[in-house]
């Protein structure tokens, strides 16, 4: 079995799970057991509260009123936007870009940066564990520019070919545009060797940062990527914002990607011209709650540091990889030796979706299909998976609870 | 939540051993069906001799309620008119939407009761008859019920 790893500033489980109110609710006659993070993780009281005080005392619209209630809007919305710029380590908060989440930032820079640029014979490499939202994107833009998309192998561990990614730089690589970390198979990637393979032959490079942002500390100025990209909701803040991080001097020369208020300094029929950065790019009244719950949830990160967390859940990653590969007829389908905490699994004759079902019936909540990696899916032959993804406040216990009760699903359904 | 009400021994048994699993040469229909987010794929081979039914065969992968549904519908449909099949449909649809408690006429496909009481797994259970339904029409259309 697993060996126990001591950390010596171990988690105080019992009081984070006390900050997060839905974990004390039950499911099916059950205590709810969620793991299902990496879809979406769930919000602690300090996050729920931020947003409620936002609307019961401070709501207004941002950069418009002189009136007492809109500069504190303004001041709680820009407050958000340099937590997020201190958190990614971005050198200015005309970096920080608030967007609905991840996919919204894809697109903008597929859009915005690589629409006027890209022509016919132009490529942009992805790699073959992309989620859709680094997938579609480009194959939007591709169809709009006549480039295209070229995919670096991944082996049979899930980890993406680093030797074929270099063979696929080619003079005609325009844009680079990679996950951190897999969602499906929770591979991460050595993404800073990527982007410095890029970055010296001239290629854009573009991140999508979900699923590492809740996990790993992330330092846009140490890894030299030109955007990056995450989302509040799988950090413990709430869904609809995320953010863009752009490099200074791409954003500026970059066209805007939607028009509307707040983008604009000035607008006549003759025709309008541009706000500053980042407001160039937030046309309409933002999500100004959401920002100010991710700016909750990264002051709750940090309260907890990235290091307790990491090491907290490398021990989940390797209790419930022990527990699980112990289950006759399960394989696990992603075990890159660098690895964020989830298990990826499939269970000889069962399909993920009763196994979902048995396991929803026991208060545990898994997410079963193809995780918006269908390209992975056909890798590995499987027509989806079950995925259980851990969070901060996950428990052995709860993992051993998730082990039983596919037994008891093997014992029913086989 | 009563989870041997969902995976009674008549679906167990039919998804461990499928009945008419595989293809049918003298086939004068077929449809695909397809729910991409579960990961569900149905093709349907039917045989079709003036008004009846002769004879049909699935393949495809999907979970224990979209395979046992298949394999009772493959068993319950052979040798009925159309007429008779979409009336079947009718009485199996409204059994899984819990419109009606199920009827006499529906034999072993009553075992798929209890789905619902699981609203998320409807459209496993109905997947195939709606493939069906296509096949019978000539539809070209992979169908889905996602």
């Amino acid at each position: 079995m697993v060996a126990v790893r001591e950390s010596p500033v171990a988690l105080d489980l019992a009081r984070i799970r006390g900050d997060f109110p839905v974990l004390s609710r039950r499911v099916n006659g059950h205590p709810l057991r969620y793991l299902d993070n990496a879809a979406s993780a769930q919000q602690p009281s300090a996050v729920i509260d931020a947003v409620a005080e936002y609307a019961r005392g401070h709501h207004a619209n941002v950069h418009r009123g002189v009136h007492t209630l809109s500069q504190e809007a303004t001041a709680l919305y820009e407050g958000a936007r340099e937590k997020a710029r201190r958190f990614i380590n971005a050198a200015s908060p005309a970096e920080i870009v608030f967007v609905r989440g991840t996919t919204e930032a894809i697109n903008l820079v597929a859009q915005s940066y690589g629409r006027p640029r890209l022509g016919p014979g132009d490529e942009i490499v992805v790699s073959h564990l992309e989620h859709h939202s680094n997938i579609v994107p480009w194959q939007l833009l591709c169809e709009q520019t006549g480039a295209k998309l070229c995919v670096v192998p991944i082996d049979r561990r899930g980890v993406v070919d680093f030797d074929a990614y270099l063979a696929r730089l080619g003079p005609q690589t325009r844009i680079v545009a990679l996950a951190h970390v897999s969602n499906a198979l929770g591979t991460v990637l050595p993404i800073d060797r990527f982007i410095a393979a890029a970055r010296e032959r001239g290629i854009a490079t573009v991140v999508d940062g979900a699923q590492a942002a809740p996990h790993l500390p992330v330092d846009v100025q140490a890894l030299g990527s030109d955007f990056y990209a995450f989302s509040a909701h799988k950090m413990y803040g709430p869904t609809g914002i995320g953010v863009l991080h752009a490099r200074e001097s791409l954003l500026a020369a970059m066209p805007p990607w939607q028009g509307g208020g707040d983008m604009i300094l000035s607008v006549s029929f003759g025709g309008s011209t541009w706000n500053h950065l980042p407001h160039r790019f937030e046309a309409g009244t933002p999500n100004i709650g959401g920002a100010v719950g991710l700016g909750a949830a990264i002051d709750y990160i940090n309260r907890i540091g990235h290091e307790r967390i990491a090491s907290h859940e490398q021990d989940l990653l390797d209790y419930a990889t022990a527990r699980l590969t112990g289950i006759a007829g399960l394989t696990l389908i992603g075990t890159a030796p660098a690895k964020s905490s989830l298990v990826s699994f499939a269970v000889d004759g069962i399909h993920p979706h009763d196994l979902g079902t048995v396991l929803d019936s026991r208060g545990i909540a898994v997410r079963t299909g193809h995780h918006c990696a269908m390209p992975v899916m056909e890798f590995f032959g499987v027509p989806a998976t079950t995925r259980a993804s851990f969070a901060l406040y996950n428990t052995r216990e709860e993992i051993d609870a998730l082990h039983d009760a596919l037994l008891d699903a093997i014992r029913m359904l086989r | 939540m009563d989870l041997a009400e969902l995976y009674r021994d008549v679906i167990v048994d039919h998804n461990r051993s499928p009945r008419n699993r595989g293809r049918l040469p003298a086939a004068t229909h077929h449809a695909e069906g397809d729910n991409p987010l579960c990961g569900d794929r149905l093709r349907l081979d039917v045989e079709v001799a003036g008004d009846v039914i002769r004879d049909l065969r699935f393949e495809g992968s999907g979970c224990a309620i979209s395979t046992a549904s298949a394999s009772l519908m493959s068993e319950a449909v052979k040798g009925r008119t159309r007429a008779e099949t979409a009336e079947l449909f009718g009485a199996v649809h409204r059994m899984l939407t819990g419109e009606t408690a199920g009827s006499t006429q529906l034999g072993k496909l009553a075992a798929l009761a209890g789905v619902r009481s699981f609203p998320a797994r409807v459209k496993c259970a109905s997947l195939c008859w709606h493939t069906l339904n296509a096949a019978l029409a000539g539809s070209a259309l992979p169908v889905t019920t996602e």
